[in-house]
């Protein structure tokens, strides 16, 4: 395993340049610059700013400059922030993203699998239709609607929470982000854990193991859970990377100081370095997830093995 | 083992709760807390470009001139000033109560060290043009001179002399822009890259810098070291990027802010009806136009430019796609500059409907007809009400024969085709003052400026604006000539001037001195909370 672990991680340097290569490349063929604006600037002080950050160097010039310094893990300063290097604002930006990513993702896993368990085992009957009405709307009920929503009944109507800020860190600031984030895994997760549970049930060993007179709780816990997670476990790849790299639909809402909206106002401003970091950032979360999650399909499935 | 866990737990939880009734108020400390529609992009004055960074720094620092409540001139670090006969020297007598906030003087020194840094090639400065009317400046931007021959020199600790190309009656007022405050050379010099960051910022304004957390919050503490700090109401002043206009209003309701500074224009008729004079929306020294390219067939003959923008209805585009945050627009120069007597387009008391009928013989005259359209092709940046704009101005054109095409591109895409002149028929665009002075809106139009985007070309207006830059020591004579050549600019179309801007503020009616101005400028240091 350890092997596998190793080799993985070998693998995801190749992948890595690739993605840093067609990114800088890319990010240089957007019309536009960072010093473009509605003032414009003359030639001059244009020549000015491009000499500070090096932008008037040849363009293969720039990358040679820019991977030598990623290697030192320099991310370069920031053009629209220039008060700030990239390390700086993601130092800043990043653990808060990441905290409000996992505290929705564990919710998001226990409160969807209690669900879509409880939805498996009332198959066809009205528990398993409340929840399948639920997560239907959770899923399809977008974020910039639930984020206003939850403003204006927990902040505004009965006054429970703070409409946005991030409040240094306050655990009030955070229930209405995080609920927001929950909500559309939640359901996915009731419904991909219903799906997986039903089947599971219907298996061989699980008719083998009511024949042998094992318990309902053990039946369901300790045998059709197992078989049943797994789906779950390739859903929280994908889905951990997303999530703990911020989301800019809900920073931007609740006012949160995450990396999520770097993602579109780098881009937008053409803060190279910043658009730059972000892609880095959540190619590394995407590999490392990925990985682990190669890694518990071994620890749940023993059918699985990587040697 | 668990009970004292679950215990510590709730402990923990309720002090979370109680520490984060946001940035409450400790110990009776007087707090404003102050949204913003945007993040300040630095709090160097020497790296900023937006209006957002402006108010942060008209608190942090303060520059020879300041505006008072009503955006007039007033002292700021220099306590008066004298002006040589010509219009060209101006001499400056620091304030001997002037300190940093590390209790060292600000001297004569510092101004001409924060002169040299933001004229520095180096410094990558965007508003180094700010200074480009002292003697020398320019050249040393644009790597011609040398610092040592810029007009600035310190008589002695605090007096100071600048000398200036030509006199510039606007001069004055250029100096309460950011981009002119002096900066602590002593702390450069000892920090270097980190004399900016919170804590260790010196600055000379009525507050420091505290705190800065990107897209959170920017805290600012008052100064006990700023000479007026007994006139200075609140300890903390909290800066609060909130970019979802609608969430600001809520957070405004629910008491988290105090004012913001944009409203959801769409939603204003609303907003009044349930904030009432909570609401200030007024004149703002801002034109929104099209840039029409006027050395491109057919954009080139005058007659033409003149038809599209009379028959565009602006009262209708204000009222109804602005819902009247904007005011429907004449002339470049916006209404609200002392002295000044804005040109406005000579159909600009026709009715809409004559207005339409003289542009359709116009455009018959020309041979377009709806058999035989116009095709036009107007360009925008990113915004829904850009786009109901562009969309009006389409509806409203079509019965005319002219076939309006829209395209849409993102901020940095649109100002960089301007940029490079590319080929385009119109463009939206738009100019906020700098400062207040007619010269700031004419300036755009000029041959050489870059930010001529519709590469107007005229001998006349140029003449117009030379003779208005000669009478620099003649004010009233200045401001007429400056209003003559905007006539030639309008009757040419050179520009189609379409609204001016409004401030529109939120501010709570328990704050007191938050004036409405045409410059939408609001210094904390006057301001108040009952």
């Amino acid at each position: 395993m350890l092997r596998y672990v190793f080799r993985r991680l070998l693998t995801a340097i190749p992948t890595l340049f690739v993605i840093v290569t067609m990114a800088f490349f890319l990010m240089r063929v957007a019309p536009g610059g960072p010093f473009n604006q509605e003032r414009g600037l003359s030639p001059e002080i244009r020549a000015n700013l491009e000499a500070q950050f090096g932008l008037n160097d040849p363009l293969w010039l720039q990358y040679v400059h820019y991977l030598g310094n990623l290697l030192r893990g320099n991310f370069g300063p920031s053009y629209n922030m220039p008060d700030f290097t990239v390390t700086e604002l993601f130092a800043k930006g990043l653990p808060i993203s990441v905290q409000l990513g996992a505290s929705a993702l564990i919710l998001a896993l226990l409160l969807g699998s209690v669900l879509g368990t409880i939805a498996a085992l009332n198959q066809n009957k009205l528990g398993d239709y409340t929840v399948i009405a639920l997560a239907t709307a959770g899923s399809t009920i977008p974020t910039f609607v639930i984020a206003p929503v939850i403003q204006l009944l927990f902040g505004l109507t009965w006054k429970l929470l703070p409409i946005g800020g991030w409040g240094d860190g306050a655990f009030i600031n955070k229930v209405g982000p995080v609920l927001t984030l929950a909500l559309p895994q939640i359901a996915i997760v009731a419904r991909l854990m219903r799906g997986s549970m039903i089947e599971s049930l219907r298996s061989h060993h699980i008719r083998t193991a009511r024949a042998l007179g094992l318990s309902d709780w053990s039946v369901v816990v300790k045998h059709a859970l197992r078989g049943a997670i797994l789906p779950i476990v390739s859903f929280t790849g994908p889905a951990a990377a997303a999530l703990l790299t911020g989301s800019v639909i809900v920073e931007t809402i609740f006012s949160i100081p995450g990396v999520g909206r770097y993602f579109v106002d780098a881009a937008l401003n053409r803060d190279y370095t910043l658009v730059m970091g972000t892609v880095v950032v959540i190619a590394i979360f995407t590999i490392v997830f990925n990985l682990i999650v190669d890694v518990m399909y071994a620890v749940v499935d023993p059918r699985v093995r990587y040697d | 083992m668990l009970k004292n866990m679950l215990k510590a737990t709730v402990f923990a939880t309720t002090m979370a709760v109680a520490a984060g009734a946001f940035y409450s108020p400790a110990f009776a400390e007087s707090v404003y807390n102050r949204g913003t529609a945007a993040e300040s992009e630095s709090v160097d004055p020497h790296k900023t470009s937006t209006v957002y960074e402006a108010n942060v720094l008209r608190d942090l620092f303060q520059g020879l001139v300041m505006q008072d409540q009503k955006a007039n001139l007033i002292p700021g670090a220099a306590e008066s000033w004298t002006v040589s006969d010509d219009g060209t020297v101006y001499t400056f007598k620091l304030r001997k109560d002037g300190t940093w906030s590390d209790g060292s003087p600000v001297t004569a020194d510092d101004f001409v060290y924060a002169f040299h840094r933001l004229e520095d090639p180096a410094t990558g400065a965007e508003y180094a043009s700010m200074l480009y009317p002292v003697k020398g400046a320019e050249d040393f931007n644009t790597k011609k001179g040398k610092p040592e021959d810029m007009g600035v020199k310190a008589i002695d600790a605090t007096t100071l002399e600048v000398t200036l190309k030509a006199p510039t009656p606007y001069f004055l007022e250029m100096l309460t822009h950011q981009a002119t405050y002096p900066v602590s050379k002593a702390s450069i010099e000892k920090l270097g890259a980190d004399w900016i960051k919170p804590g260790k910022l010196v600055s000379n304004g009525a507050y420091t810098l505290a705190e800065w957390v990107p897209n959170d919050h920017m805290k600012l503490v008052k100064n006990p070291k700023f000479w007026d700090a007994a006139t200075v109401k609140f300890d903390v002043v909290n800066y609060i990027p909130t970019e979802d206009r609608s969430s600001a209003m809520k957070r405004f309701e629910a008491g988290e802010l105090d004012s913001y500074d944009d409203l959801p224009t769409e939603q204003l008729a609303d907003l009044k009806t349930k904030f009432g004079d909570q609401i200030h929306v007024g004149p703002y020294l801002g034109t929104y136009y099209y840039a029409i390219k006027t050395d491109k067939a057919p954009w080139n003959n005058p007659e033409l430019r003149t038809a599209i923008s009379m028959a565009i209805d602006r009262d209708f585009i204000a009222e109804k796609v602005w819902q009247n945050s904007m005011l429907p627009g004449y002339s470049m120069v916006p209404p609200g500059i002392e002295g000044y007597t804005p040109a406005m387009a000579k159909y600009a008391e026709m009715p809409q409907i004559d207005r339409e009928d003289a542009a359709k013989k116009i455009l018959e005259k020309l041979g377009y007809t709806p058999e035989h359209p116009l095709k036009m092709e107007i360009r925008y940046n990113t915004s829904e009400n850009h786009k109901n704009t562009a969309v009006a101005i389409q509806e409203q054109l079509k019965p005319l024969g002219v076939d309006v095409t829209l395209l849409n591109t993102d901020t940095k895409t649109h100002y960089s085709f301007l940029e490079q002149k590319g080929d385009y028929d119109v463009a939206r665009a738009a100019w906020i003052a700098d400062y207040k002075d007619p010269e700031t809106f004419l300036g755009i139009s000029r041959k050489a400026s870059g930010n001529n985007y519709s590469n107007y070309n005229s001998p006349a207006y140029e003449a117009a604006m030379d003779k208005a830059a000669a009478a620099g020591g003649k004010p009233e004579e200045r401001m007429k000539e400056l209003s003559e050549a905007e006539r030639i600019l309008v009757d040419d179309v050179g520009q189609i001037p379409l609204l001016y801007y409004s401030y529109h503020d939120i501010v709570s009616s328990k704050l007191h001195g938050f004036v409405d101005n045409v410059m939408d400028v609001h210094p904390s240091r006057f301001v108040s909370k009952d």
